[in-house]
């Protein structure tokens, strides 16, 4: 079973690293850009086909290491 | 005084302590992080470096190592525990410690020497330093931009486990003092019991007079009983 995750920012945290990306593409004349957040992502291959089984363990994989949850949100897409 | 200074892949800190410690008479074990039993410590030290090369977030595989499952154990029973730098990172990923060490507010890597202003000594690690006594020590960081929630922040300021403040040369807290960021210029803090202490300056760089100054050793004298 397949899974993506994205890690993000919180929205109260400061992402300085999104903030030089967005600047950069204004600069290249895309003037329309509102905001830019940067994150991490993640393709997780599990061998488990129940698939409440197995989005618990990607919750979990998120909750004890993927993620820290003081400043980090994240997202988890079932693939197939 | 029997002290043990954790070793990862990556930490690039540990002999620097190591000589500290033991110049000042501490009997000094080294330990892997593979092992699975940690020595009989009265300080046990996470020192600084890139411990897994800072993959995922700083300190975050570290945490999950087999000695550290002992660090939390020791921690909790109250033994004295100290994170320097990316022994921070490691102590706040394992959950000795809360909050989080964000990216430097500029983007840079900073390896310079500060100034911090002691908060308050009315604790086992700065008890040989005064009360807003200002000190010069090195960072040396990526990811020392010190941020928690409110709530946290409000526990840690009404308890005294905020012991140090990054500040300028005459003492004061500004934001220009503050080299990367950090919420309220915080440079280190304590658990709720004051017996575990994560701070992102090197005391263990200021050790000696021979090679740069000697303004980090109180806080080692400080814990010798």
């Amino acid at each position: 079973m397949k899974f993506s995750v994205t890690v993000t920012l919180k929205k109260d945290v400061l992402d300085p690293q999104g903030k030089v990306v967005s600047q950069t593409l204004k600069n290249m004349g895309m003037t329309n850009l509102i905001q830019i957040r940067q994150g991490k992502f993640f393709e997780i291959d599990l061998d488990e086909k129940n698939p409440s089984k197995a989005q618990n363990q990607v919750k979990e994989m998120c909750e004890k290491l993927l993620s820290n949850q003081i400043i980090e949100d994240f997202k988890i897409k079932q693939k197939e | 005084m029997k002290s043990s200074v954790v070793v990862f892949p990556g930490s690039n800190c540990d002999r620097d302590i190591a000589v500290t410690l033991e110049k000042l008479q501490f009997k000094n074990t080294m330990v892997w992080h593979k092992e699975t039993k940690l020595p009989k410590s009265d300080l046990i030290v996470i020192p600084g470096g890139f411990s897994y090369g800072d993959y995922l977030r700083s300190g975050a595989i570290a945490a999950k190592s087999n000695i550290l499952n002992e660090v939390i154990k020791a921690g909790n029973d109250g033994s004295l525990i100290i994170g320097i730098c990316n022994g921070f990172q490691i102590l706040i990923e394992c959950g000795l410690l809360q909050g989080a060490l964000l990216r430097n507010f500029g983007l840079k890597f900073i390896s310079k020497d500060i100034f911090i202003k002691i908060q308050s000594n009315k604790n086992k690690f700065f008890n040989k330093y005064k009360k807003d006594e200002v000190i010069k020590l090195n960072i040396a960081h990526n990811e020392g931009n010190f941020f928690t929630d409110k709530k946290h922040l409000k526990e840690l300021e009404d308890n005294d486990l905020i012991p140090i403040k990054y500040c300028d040369e005459k003492g004061d807290i500004t934001n220009l003092s503050n080299p990367n960021g950090s919420l309220n210029n915080i440079a280190g803090i304590f658990n709720k019991n004051k017996n575990i202490l994560g701070m992102m300056p090197h005391p263990e760089r200021m050790s000696d007079k021979i090679c740069s100054d000697d303004s980090g050793l109180p806080l080692f004298l400080s814990l010798m009983k």
